[in-house]
């Protein structure tokens, strides 16, 4: 018909909404204006007589409605009314502002947008290890990882159990601008199978084995026995020497960065846990979230946290 | 309970029970409202344990001050009510006796299940399905009672706090059904019949007519029997009785959706959720001015009754909160109230200065009378009480207001650059004053209820020895 009414609702539910909405307004000024008025006299108090009755010792008197309520209740019906023209309200009428929620939100977006994309454009064109040093850009970066990145991996950016440490040089996934820029741009899924299959005695021996590669093993004949089946199991991913593999996010097993070392937890238990259930690691991808701008000023961010003096 | 106090034509028994339960509910639900509050200036404080944990306790809080707390209040006051004004006894004692015993097994149900972490996860409606039948049941139990004893009636007229207890009835009766409606899974977990936004809309139809008849509706018709009682004064105006509560039942219920501002939502629900919340603030305060206009003539009882300060100053927040609320309803305020401490502090001005306080000055009026005394044991322990609840929650809102105010304003700052001014945990760390205030808000109520809980103690002790005729003491 015109611009006026959406469609989202069909012609009977959107003429319901409708009836019931100006019904329910309607009665309730019905009432009002019906109630109004008392025929009856006041008394010397000033107080119209009861109605005749009382309960239980109590009675009622009969006074009209106080002048100031019974506009206060008249001035928000109308302006009730008139909010229902201007806004969507009235079944699929999608009033006369043509206002909605949605194209609040689209508004404001281009209004940010055209205020603030200079301020980023302009950190666009620099390369990341130049823009890492860039104060000023630093500081508007860390305000954005305080806020989109902080909830995981802390505001002094350390991590924690599950959420990789972003200030040392163990990398999963690489620390070169491209792999940073990578990482947050599409996300991460970090897959450690399980290797319950391989029976307690061989993860022991494969524990031994892979605290041996950062000298921390406890038991060397085990460790020597693990070695076996680290080259079958283990190798294909953590490579042969255990060093990883960043094309995989293999993690490298003979540097101290321990990803899922809970802080009441023993070294060996935490390897022991991580071959019998395996892990998961997810890191959500950002550039849905704060457009490609500013991925790149935040993967400048990390990248500078690791190589600050 | 001692049968000395028998009316010869009124079951009290019921009533005597409903309103000793009033009170260790109110102590037990204010209690754990107190530790959660502690919990929140101190995290130490969940100890820990699962069961013990504020997401377990909160839902437990909430139920027990409802209603346990608010429910055995309007059970005690609804069939004390009925009773006199319509000049005959309940319609059936077992059947009375019945929603007590019953009522009581669905909060000590809630006080097993909740720290258990059983939960249908729909707020104030957490109980799992085994015991939203047993409510259901009691619940209609109750109806039947209630109406019943009104279909019974030795008077033409039907009072008007009748009305609103019958309102409150029949609607919760259909807000629990609705709401709770769910395909049990095992015996302890089941499904919402419904998903996604009408799941959140039916919720919230349901979580703000549980406000609007059980905390209002019900609490209404309390005010409309005490307030005139205990001022010894008719009530202001019949016609404005009959206007306001037409229009609070009939526009209530459609106030749900501003709990869904900028959501899901269709825009069309949020706006109707919106304009008749605005137009919901006439009919809320015509019950305002119907209590306090009733006072004309007795203004001056408020100096030496602070049962009556109860009953005013209850009304006084009944009216300040039923402003607050359209308000925040509006749209652009509501994009700074919600999700922060504002609504906290606006739940409590409510359910403490209305809910709480006009129902302990109804059982200041009540409780003497049950057990055969003419007042309570001590008239200053009232007093006490009075302004230990009021200082309360005077700390108690305007602390959540601050806090409130100061995360809206928090969350949107923005630099220069666009980016966020502060992080979440920022705002969180700045309210932690606020969380101390409403703190010591909260310790005043607790203490306020213990003296309670002992003035109530020493009137029923007195009144078992009125047997015999006691002398009256000052």
């Amino acid at each position: 018909m015109n611009n006026f009414w959406g469609d989202s609702l069909s012609s009977f539910w959107s003429t319901w909404i409708i009836v019931i909405t100006l019904g329910t307004i309607g009665i309730s000024a019905w009432l009002l204006f019906a109630n109004r008025k008392t025929d009856k006299t006041p008394d010397a108090e000033g107080n119209v007589d009861t109605t005749g009755h009382a309960a239980d010792g109590i009675e009622e008197y009969d006074n009209p409605l106080p002048r100031w309520w019974f506009q206060l209740y008249v001035g928000t019906v109308i302006f009730s009314l008139g909010y229902l023209v201007l806004y969507p309200g009235l079944g699929n009428f999608a009033g006369l502002l043509g206002w909605s929620q949605e194209s609040q939100w689209e508004e404001e977006v281009a209004r940010a947008e055209e205020r603030f994309a200079p301020i980023f454009a302009q950190y666009q064109e620099v390369p990341i290890p130049e823009l890492s040093q860039d104060a000023e850009a630093m500081q508007v970066a860390e305000r954005i990882f305080l806020n989109n990145c902080a909830i995981c991996h802390g505001s002094n950016a350390k991590g924690g159990y599950g959420f990789p440490n972003l200030t040392d040089d163990a990398w999963l996934y690489g620390g070169a601008p491209e792999n940073i820029v990578q990482t947050l741009t599409n996300g991460r899924n970090g897959l450690m199978p399980s290797w319950q299959q391989l029976g307690s005695e061989n993860i022991e021996n494969v524990t031994q084995h892979v605290l041996s590669l950062s000298g921390n093993a406890e038991d060397a004949e085990r460790a020597e026995q693990g070695a076996s089946v680290f080259a079958s199991v283990c190798a294909a991913c953590h490579m042969p020497d255990g060093t990883g593999n960043q094309a995989l996010g293999a993690p490298n097993l003979t540097d101290d960065a321990w990803l899922y070392k809970a802080p009441d937890q023993s070294l060996a238990d935490s390897v022991r846990q991580t071959l019998r259930n395996g892990r998961n690691g997810h890191m959500p991808a950002q550039a849905a979230y704060i457009g490609e701008d500013k991925v790149h000023l935040v993967a400048a961010y990390v990248y500078g946290l690791s190589r600050e003096d | 309970m001692s049968t000395a106090f028998e009316h010869p034509t009124y079951n009290y028994k019921v009533v005597r029970q409903f309103a000793i339960m009033t009170v260790v509910w109110g102590i037990v639900g204010m209690a754990l409202g107190v530790v959660l509050a502690s919990q929140l200036v101190w995290p130490e404080l969940n100890l820990g344990l699962p069961w013990t944990s504020f997401g377990r306790l909160r839902p437990l809080h909430t139920n027990a001050v409802i209603f346990a707390f608010g429910g055995s209040a309007l059970f005690a006051t609804s069939y004390y009510v009925v009773q006199r004004t319509c000049q005959v006894r309940l319609f059936s004692d077992k059947l009375a006796a019945f929603t007590f015993w019953g009522w009581q097994a669905v909060i000590l149900s809630a006080v097993v299940t909740l720290p258990l972490g059983l939960t249908s996860t729909k707020e104030y409606a957490e109980l799992e399905w085994p015991i939203d039948i047993l409510l259901a049941v009691v619940w209609i139990s109750y109806a039947i009672v209630f109406l019943g004893t009104i279909k019974l009636r030795k008077t033409s007229h039907i009072y008007v706090a009748n009305w609103f207890f019958a309102a409150f009835i029949i609607t919760v009766a259909v807000l629990h059904i609705v709401n709770s409606a769910s395909i049990p899974v095992t015996s302890t977990f089941s499904v919402s019949i419904y998903s996604g936004a009408i799941d959140a809309m039916t919720q919230w139809w349901y979580g703000h007519n549980a406000v609007g008849f059980f905390l209002t509706a019900g609490f209404l018709g309390m005010m409309y029997y005490f307030v005139p009682k205990q001022a010894e004064r008719p009530v202001y105006s019949y016609r404005l009785s009959i206007v306001h509560f037409w229009a609070l039942i009939m526009v209530y219920m459609w106030a749900g959706p501003h709990h869904l501002h900028y959501t899901a939502l269709p825009n069309w629900t949020q706006s109707l959720g919106m304009v008749l919340s605005i137009i919901l603030l006439a009919p809320s305060w015509g019950g305002m001015i119907n209590g306090m206009m009733t006072l004309s003539g007795a203004w001056h009882k408020l100096r030496t009754d602070p049962t009556l300060r109860f009953l005013v100053v209850a009304l006084s927040f009944y009216g300040m909160s039923t402003f607050e609320g359209p308000m925040m309803a509006v749209k652009t305020v509501n994009a700074l109230s919600h999700y922060t401490d504002w609504t906290i502090g606006h739940v409590h001005a409510g359910a403490l200065g209305w809910v709480a306080m006009i129902t302990i000055g109804s059982m200041y009026h009540l409780i003497p009378r049950l057990f055969g005394r003419t007042e309570m044991h001590s008239v200053g322990m009232i007093a006490v009480h009075f302004w230990l609840a009021t200082i309360g929650t005077v700390l108690y809102i305007a602390a959540m207001w601050v806090n409130g105010i100061l995360q809206g304003l928090m969350w949107r700052a923005v630099n220069p650059d666009g980016t966020l001014m502060y992080t979440f945990v920022e705002s969180v760390e700045a309210s932690g004053p606020g969380y101390i205030v409403r703190l010591i808000g909260g310790l005043c109520w607790v203490a306020g209820m213990l003296i309670m809980a002992f003035n109530v103690y020493m009137t029923v002790r007195r009144g078992e020895g009125a047997r015999q005729p006691i002398p009256q003491t000052a």
